[in-house]
């Protein structure tokens, strides 16, 4: 049995290749994880806000995101972006791109959810004191916003990390795509390939997204004290 | 509900405005543009050995890549100038469509309906029908199908062919190519109908079984295809493969590729193309 386990990671270039598709993946699930958080939260501080252009703005945006499948966002980025304006994207940027729409749309909602929810009581006790609106936001909703937003964005980015692998539709190959070609040609004579292989790449998924909710765990404990 | 439905208008405003203000892209001196970036973009299959595959050591290879290399060389001097963009079947005509790659070499069989969304070259390879059987009792005429049991895939060529022309033939229809190959072995139907390049390749490692019947049915022909209109690189391709049908280039390619999976006992005529086929 060890035999069957050493003859796939080890012939040839094998594990590399898995590492570069688990790099692929990193790269895709860091860049738009971080970027989502940044623009998610100017985007959902501008949807509580008073100005109708940029409510129906901010709405419009956020609407059409979640209505469209994510694998019909990277085909009209990555195909009909090229085909009908002539704007050629690479695959990575259009990856990259699309995730970072996604992302920032379910973001935002967050937001806007943490900062909704906080009593009215608490900005105009603010005013009371004479702070402006931004100071405001800064040290009173904020912060207290922030602690109602981590279970979500925990959620958010782990469900990221876990869509990535659509991209092979896009022809890019990332972790799981690299993972099918290795059980292709070897599972002709290995029949326990697609088993070994599938089970590193769950090992793989299982040890990237647990930490970020242990970290989790670990905020809400932090705060709660 | 009213606020949504003003929400659904303004978004399908802006989408009806991008679309209608989209400026024309247009293909000129498609050649000039692969030389000067010193490099042809060639999309193949990274998972269907032994036709386009990525190795152990990442590198691709396969039929499909043996010929992309040889157009790399002949383009630009250099059989390393390629640039493999790795396709699913579903996206060979989208790649074409929106620039991603110059050539499409990922077993594209020639169909009517695909001839109207891109442009085929001359064929670098044949695929008819083949029947794997028992060796005790090899089927190796369609007249002794009559009244048994055949197995097929359900919307295949093989399907069509035999419904259409050999309606005396019982078909058995499976989804899968692995329920259908495991209902031969269990004895449900007297052979199985299917591509018979896969039938080589099976029969090879299931020994007790034989490619009774190695070409029936209408030929079909797989060939590079290019953009709709890329007149140039098709000219190229065409003078290309003429040139390598005269020197006997595919038969070449078939033993580096297909010939170890095949085995000896495959007549490479069945699946290479020569000169003659392509008029």
């Amino acid at each position: 049995m060890l035999d069957s386990v050493t003859s796939i990671f080890l012939s040839g270039r094998n594990m590399s290749r898995l590492l570069e598709g688990l790099w692929v993946t990193l790269e895709i699930s860091i860049i738009s994880v971080l970027l989502s958080m940044f623009l998610g939260i100017i985007v959902g501080l501008m949807m509580t806000s008073k100005n109708r252009l940029l409510l129906a703005g901010t709405r419009v945006y956020l609407e059409i995101i979640r209505v469209m499948p994510i694998l019909v966002l990277l085909f009209l980025f990555y195909y009909s972006l090229s085909k009908i304006w002539g704007i050629n994207l690479s695959a990575m940027s259009v990856a990259i791109l699309v995730f970072t729409l996604w992302g920032t749309a379910e973001m935002a909602d967050l937001v806007r959810g943490a900062v909704t929810s906080m009593p009215r009581h608490q900005r105009e006790s603010g005013r009371a004191i004479g702070l402006t609106e931004s100071q405001i936001n800064r040290y009173i909703i904020i912060p207290q916003a922030v602690r109602r937003l981590v279970p979500g964005v925990i959620n958010l980015t782990t469900r990221m990390i876990k869509t990535t692998p659509f991209v092979f539709f896009i022809n890019v190959p990332d972790l799981v795509k690299v993972g099918q070609q290795i059980v292709e040609i070897t599972g002709m004579r290995n029949v326990m390939a697609s088993f070994w292989v599938y089970g590193l790449i769950f090992l793989i998924y299982f040890i990237i997204c647990y930490p970020i909710s242990r970290f989790s765990l670990y905020l809400e404990r932090k705060w709660e004290s | 509900m009213k606020s949504m439905i003003k929400t659904f208008f303004a978004g399908a405003a802006i989408f009806v405005a991008l679309v209608a203000f989209a400026p024309e892209v247009k293909a000129a001196g498609e050649l000039d543009k692969i030389k000067e970036a010193d490099k042809i973009r060639i999309a193949v299959f990274s998972d269907k050995p032994p036709f386009g595959y990525v190795d152990e050591n990442g590198d691709n290879q396969g039929y499909d890549v043996y010929l992309a290399r040889r157009i790399a060389k002949d383009l630009l001097g250099d059989e390393n100038k390629v640039e493999f963009v790795l396709v699913e079947a579903a996206s060979r005509i989208e790649v074409l469509q929106a620039d991603k790659a110059d050539l499409v070499l990922a077993n594209f069989t020639v169909t009517p309906d695909r001839a109207e969304q891109v442009d085929f070259a001359k064929p670098y390879m044949k695929v008819a029908l083949g029947i794997a059987s028992p060796e005790d009792a090899p089927i190796t005429d369609v007249a002794q199908l009559a009244g048994k049991k055949l197995i097929v895939n359900k919307g295949t060529t093989a399907d069509s062919y035999f419904s259409k022309n050999h309606p005396e033939v019982e078909l058995i229809k499976y989804d899968q190519n692995t329920e259908a190959f495991n209902s031969l072995r269990d004895g449900r139907g007297v052979g199985l109908a299917h591509d018979n390049t896969l039938i080589f390749a099976w029969v090879r490692e299931n020994p007790g079984f034989v490619t009774s019947i190695d070409f029936l049915g209408s030929l079909d022909t797989i060939a590079p295809a290019v953009k709709k209109g890329n007149k140039e690189l098709l000219d190229w391709l065409n003078a290309e493969i003429e040139q390598l049908y005269k020197e006997k280039f595919f038969n070449e390619a078939y033993d580096a590729t297909l010939k170890p999976v095949y085995g000896d006992s495959v007549d490479p005529e069945t699946v290479v193309v020569d000169g003659e086929i392509a008029q």
